[in-house]
């Protein structure tokens, strides 16, 4: 076996090296099949129960989105942008919008920064209710992935009566929203979202106050403030660590100045107070959506017609929000053409998946599913 | 070093908008260090171009003394026209409130070659690992899509491309999408 020689450049790729075998420490592959890993593989070394070392391997789901938006122009690079998380697809294109906009110095209309916020939130419901019910299924809670699948009904709905598509809307446009909402769209939303808020209040009594899941998630896979800092964690995962970041408060975008909501920091860092962060999101996002109806304009456009194929200056923008994962941002350099030079997708996944190495060794391998799902990792977001 | 080693950027000069504190910040960096050219000073957005040699103690300083305590990303830009790859580090922070809507972005080139043999040819830069830990994965991903390698970064291996992936590194200009 140690006579087998590789290619030069190829002796060093994750988990193909040849390697000594141990009596002691195990390589196990979790992944890329493994519906536990979600896209990607993860290569553990076990000692015992323990694991030792932890090498995230993703890239299984990459498909080039920041190659791909080089040959198109501003407008077309909207329906493959959002393909990276098609759950959350209006956050992952409210950066681009707000740069390109930036870019091109457009501005926006009243109405159409109210829509975008509420399908923004709508949409971070529709995300992190998908996320809770693998997170459920995977500490084995059945009923914790029939609820939050199901409740997530009601908001694709309301996207759908929005937008005109279940995911992947493709909703937001440079200027505005590409659509005006139907005439009842206020009240509907209102009922639908009122009895959401009634459904999530009850997956405290089956899930957050579980006596097992408690056991299960308190004190694993603790990441202390300090770390959570150092390493550049973000969103729900920074927040559970104790520290107050949110974009929507300390960088606000669009109307959110303007909206009555509160940014949920957790201290303890472990892996229920990283599950319990989204929920209380939802919650908050609740607020937001009943609050922007409320203060929305009645009436107006929703869309700045633009030129075809605008032409951004000889400059570059970086932009943020908050998606349903975390700060999700957009490195747009234009060198004066209608197609960007360059577009760099900075997700959150990819930002937080250097915690998992980290929160990973030291653990007994029966704690994978906790930890590994409470990062709210989204494997295709991470790879684009 | 080749001659193409100098960092030119077009300038866009908003500075007039910028509010105090984003001018203390660029004023303080280009106090302490002179070889630097401060790219733009727009609201919230400040960008530093330095030299390679000098990228470590600038980011040194600028975490120390500026309080910007990670990275949230690379972005690598390649130029082909002046020969040089562009590397940006955004910077932010956490921990200090009045910088909480702040990005410092750090730009630093290295030359690029026509035939890359990537981690074999002169397309390196200092690694950031040591300065913000948070770059990690992030300059891994950005050597294997544009081929510079950082110097110091324990882990230079492929993170997202395939295994087999034998082409030039795709992110760079002349790798062209086919029917494009």
């Amino acid at each position: 076996m140690s006579d087998q020689t590789y290619p030069k450049g190829q002796e060093a790729l994750p988990g193909l090296q040849l390697e000594k075998v141990d009596d002691r420490i195990m390589t196990l592959n979790v992944g890329p099949q493994h519906p536990g890993s979600g896209h990607m593989r993860i290569i553990l070394k076990v000692d015992g129960d323990y694991i030792v070392h932890c090498d995230p391997d993703p890239g299984y789901v990459h498909r080039g989105e920041e190659k791909m938006a080089e040959y198109r122009n501003y407008i077309t690079n909207i329906p493959h942008l959002e393909r990276p998380v098609i759950h959350d697809s209006c956050n992952i294109l409210y950066p681009y919008c707000l740069g390109v906009e930036e870019l091109l110095g457009i501005e926006v209309s009243e109405r159409a920064k109210y829509l975008r916020v509420i399908a923004a939130e709508l949409n971070r419901c529709v995300y992190t209710e998908y996320w809770l019910g693998i997170y459920g299924i995977f500490l084995g809670h059945s009923t914790m992935f029939m609820w939050p699948v199901g409740d997530r009904e009601l908001l694709i709905d309301l996207l759908d009566k929005m937008t005109g598509a279940r995911v992947t809307h493709a909703y937001f446009v440079p200027g505005g929203v590409r659509n005006d909402v139907p005439a009842n769209f206020e009240d509907v939303c209102l009922r639908q979202v009122n009895y959401f808020e009634k459904r999530l209040k009850e997956y405290a009594d089956v899930f957050y106050d579980n006596p097992i899941l408690i056991s299960r998630t308190k004190d694993t896979g603790v990441l202390s403030r300090e770390d959570a800092i150092k390493l550049g964690t973000t969103g729900s995962v920074l927040r559970a660590s104790g520290v107050d970041f949110d974009i929507r408060k300390k960088e606000p975008y669009d109307v959110y100045e303007e909206l009555d909501f509160q940014t949920n920091v957790l201290k303890e860092g472990d892996s229920y107070a990283r599950s319990k962060i989204p929920w209380l999101d939802m919650l908050e996002s609740c607020r937001i959506i009943r609050d922007a109806l409320q203060k929305m304009p009645k009436s107006g456009s929703v869309r700045v017609k633009l030129k075809p194929k605008p032409k951004g200056g000889d400059t570059e923008v970086y932009r943020r929000v908050e998606s349903g994962r975390g700060a999700l941002a957009m490195h747009i350099v234009s060198d004066g053409n209608s197609q960007p030079y360059r577009i760099k997708i900075n997700v959150p996944s990819f930002r937080n998946l250097i915690a998992m190495p980290h929160l990973l060794t030291g653990e007994k391998l029966g704690n994978l599913p906790p930890v590994y799902w409470s990062l709210n990792y989204w494997p295709v977001e991470a790879d684009r | 070093m080749s001659s193409a080693d100098s960092t030119e950027i077009v300038k866009t000069d908003d500075s007039s908008l910028a509010p105090d504190l984003d001018k203390s910040l660029s004023d303080s960096i280009s106090k302490k260090f002179s070889n630097i050219e401060i790219a733009y000073v727009k609201p919230d957005r400040i960008r530093v171009n330095v030299k390679k040699e000098e990228i470590i103690a600038v980011a040194t300083f600028i975490r120390d003394e500026l309080n910007f305590d990670h990275a949230e990303s690379v972005s690598g830009v390649d130029y082909p026209k002046d020969k040089q790859i562009e590397v940006v580090y955004h910077l932010g922070s956490y921990t200090d409130t009045s910088l909480a809507k702040k990005i410092l972005a750090l730009a630093t080139r290295t030359p690029r070659e026509d035939n890359p043999r990537p981690g074999n040819d002169s397309t390196k830069l200092p690694s950031l690992r040591d300065v913000f830990p948070s770059v990690s994965f992030h300059e891994r991903e950005c050597f294997e899509m544009l081929g510079v390698y950082f110097d110091g970064h324990p882990d230079n291996r492929r993170l997202l491309l395939p295994e087999d992936w034998a082409d030039i590194p795709p992110l760079r200009k002349d790798f062209a999408i086919k029917g494009r």
